[in-house]
């Protein structure tokens, strides 16, 4: 449906670089990133706000890039500040109306509006709506404008929880109801509860395009998995054993043994602190893997508590407080880590 | 701390002092105006058909130039506020330089465009217009020092109103005429609005451009000026309080109707 062909544009401080994607009719495309990456560009780009330097863009195969804004049918939706005004929600919603015929109008405002539960709402002035109800405002003109493609640019960053809740509800019926959503977010969980597919941008450029499951599992870079909350993250060299069925990874002259069926070079790994154990001494077990450092920082987190390790690079460990107490862990003491090879997740 | 509120309260106490000499110089020079005028002297003014003649000349011819006018400065005012384009800092210079100029030279400034031997005084004769002596030569006179007025508090109500939201109604499909009328005129109204009171206000109270272009018929400025040279003080008195009471009249009304709308 919509087709970003290696576009390239500069604007400000801002830059895209070479942004490829495809978006298929009923997508619930995310694009995720830290602020100033891009994202809001690339939006804005989109939809013929800002123009881009090089590259295509395609919408039902058309070449819509060189487009007026007006003709490109295509519609935004903002965090905030984008509904009129001057007029009152009915206005706004009508706003994109072409009809003369004052009953027809009314006929689709009212529907617009029901779909998205601001009936009652018709005569109030933007300023007097609730951040979600604005948001729905918003959403219900583009419905009005007959667009079927809609560029929303955080449209949930700034609402309460239950406000972001019911608008991500909202969403999804739209998009099940056949509205094809491109929404950009620096929120990891938001763009998991909505897309069917999520693209990662890091400095201007879209690093990674894949289903949430495919980004989680196996992130392309250091940025993607720090970004979606992976904490022990290491780059470094794999090396076959002989006769081993276990890889040897290098990284900060720290070597770990691994269970996996990545290739022998360069290469990135992934622990989740919840595999790593603390003990006071070597254990003996299973484990290939036993480190000794000393503990630099202890925090609590949502649940139980993350230990953070120095041991020649850092790995967090999450351990309960009860083993916390147990093993008199404080930060300065020098301590056993242990993790089994197996616990090792390897991305060349 | 208490200090602090103390040397904040004398700074306060010294700033309103500064500020109220400033007041005074502006109220009492008018009070005093009023005050030596006697009621019977005003009385005579203001059944003067010659007197209600200058003020109501001033009044339409000043309102004539500032409407005939935005059909120009505001859409120009729009580009200024949303377009970037080469020499715009020249553009904007050139707009002020009206203020900056004295009043007789810009009256003989005007008055070398609209003589018969040139380019619109031979056209406007073509129409049957005169601008010599003419209301139409006051009108011009009186926008030519007063547009730039409109012009800028125009652009900063254009450049006032987020560009965002005009994007926005294109992606809804308006064409940008109707972009521009739907949306940055009337987001930006209030500020064009005082623009508007600034050149009428301006230009109605105009004397040195519009004596060299049309001594007569008199505005109310040129008929003080005309009593105050031929029969002194006196005489041009009732005459200046009757036009200043008009004046504060209309602009405190379109002041209160600016601040409800």
């Amino acid at each position: 449906m919509l087709v970003v062909d290696n576009i390239s544009l500069r604007a400000g401080n801002f830059e895209l670089k070479n942004v490829n994607f495809r978006v298929d009719k009923g997508d619930y495309f995310v694009i995720l990133g830290i602020s100033g990456v891009g994202k809001s560009l690339l939006l804005e780009s989109i939809a013929g706000l800002t123009k881009i330097n090089s590259g295509e863009i395609l919408l039902r195969g058309r070449k819509i890039s060189d487009e007026k804004i007006q003709k490109r049918n295509i519609s935004i939706v903002y965090q905030d500040a984008d509904l009129f005004p001057h007029l009152t929600v009915f206005e706004n919603i009508a706003y994109p109306l072409k009809s003369k015929k004052e009953k027809e109008i009314k006929e689709k405002v009212n529907r617009a509006a029901e779909l998205v539960g601001i009936s009652d709402k018709l005569n109030r002035q933007p300023e007097t709506l609730s951040g979600g109800e604005y948001q729905r405002v918003a959403l219900a003109r583009s419905l009005a404008s007959g667009n079927d493609i809609f560029l929303l640019d955080e449209p949930l960053s700034a609402l309460d929880p239950k406000s972001k809740n019911d608008l991500r509800v909202l969403l999804r019926k739209l998009n099940r109801d056949g509205i094809t959503i491109i929404h950009v977010t620096h929120d990891y969980e938001e763009a998991v509860s909505l897309a069917n597919k999520i693209g990662i941008m890091e400095k201007g450029e879209m690093v990674h395009v894949a289903s949430p499951e495919e980004i989680f599992k196996h992130p392309k870079s250091e940025f993607v998995a720090q970004f979606i909350g992976i904490k022990n993250f290491l780059r470094g060299e794999l090396n076959a054993i002989k006769e081993s069925d276990l890889k040897e990874f290098s990284a900060n002259e720290i070597k770990i043994f691994s269970l996996t069926d990545a290739a022998d070079g360069g290469a990135f790994l992934l622990i989740q602190p919840e595999e790593i154990s603390i003990s006071n001494s070597i254990e003996s077990g299973s484990a290939r893997n036993h480190f000794k450092g000393k503990i630099t920082d202890i925090a609590r987190a949502k649940i139980g508590i993350e230990v953070t390790i120095d041991i020649g690079c850092e790995l967090i460990s999450l351990i309960s407080s009860d083993a916390l107490n147990s093993l008199e862990l404080k930060i300065g003491k020098e301590v056993w880590i242990n993790f089994k090879a197996s616990s090792c997740k390897i991305y060349n | 701390m208490k200090k602090y509120f103390q040397n904040k309260s004398l700074l306060n106490l010294v700033f309103a002092f500064l500020g109220g000499v400033l007041l005074l110089f502006i109220i009492a020079p008018l009070a005093g105006m009023y005050l030596s005028t006697s009621l019977g002297s005003l009385n005579e003014a203001v059944g003067s058909e010659e007197v209600r003649n200058s003020i109501w000349l001033s009044l339409w011819t000043a309102m004539a130039g500032t409407l005939f006018f935005s059909f120009f400065a505001i859409p120009l005012a729009y580009l200024l506020a949303r377009k970037k384009f080469f020499l715009k800092s020249i553009v904007n210079g050139i707009i002020d330089i009206p203020i900056i100029i004295p009043h007789s030279a810009a009256g003989i400034a005007v008055l070398g465009i609209i003589t018969r031997d040139s380019f619109l005084g031979r056209a406007g004769e073509l129409f049957g217009i005169k601008f010599i002596g003419n209301p139409a030569g006051i009108i011009l006179a009186m926008a030519f020092v007063s547009i730039p007025f409109l012009i800028n508090a125009a652009r900063d109500g254009f450049a006032a109103v987020p560009e965002r939201l005009e994007k926005i109604a294109l992606t809804l499909g308006a064409s940008p005429l109707r972009v521009f009328f739907t949306i940055s005129l009337p987001l930006a109204w209030r500020s064009i609005l005082s623009g508007f009171i600034l050149m009428w206000a301006r230009g109605m109270s105009e004397f040195g451009a519009v004596i060299i272009v049309a001594y007569n018929p008199q505005t109310a400025p040129v008929m003080i000026f005309e009593r105050f040279t031929s029969y002194g003080l006196k005489y041009s008195v009732p005459v200046a309080v009757v036009f200043v009471t008009v004046c504060l009249i209309i602009f405190v009304t379109l002041r209160l109707v600016k601040k409800k709308s």
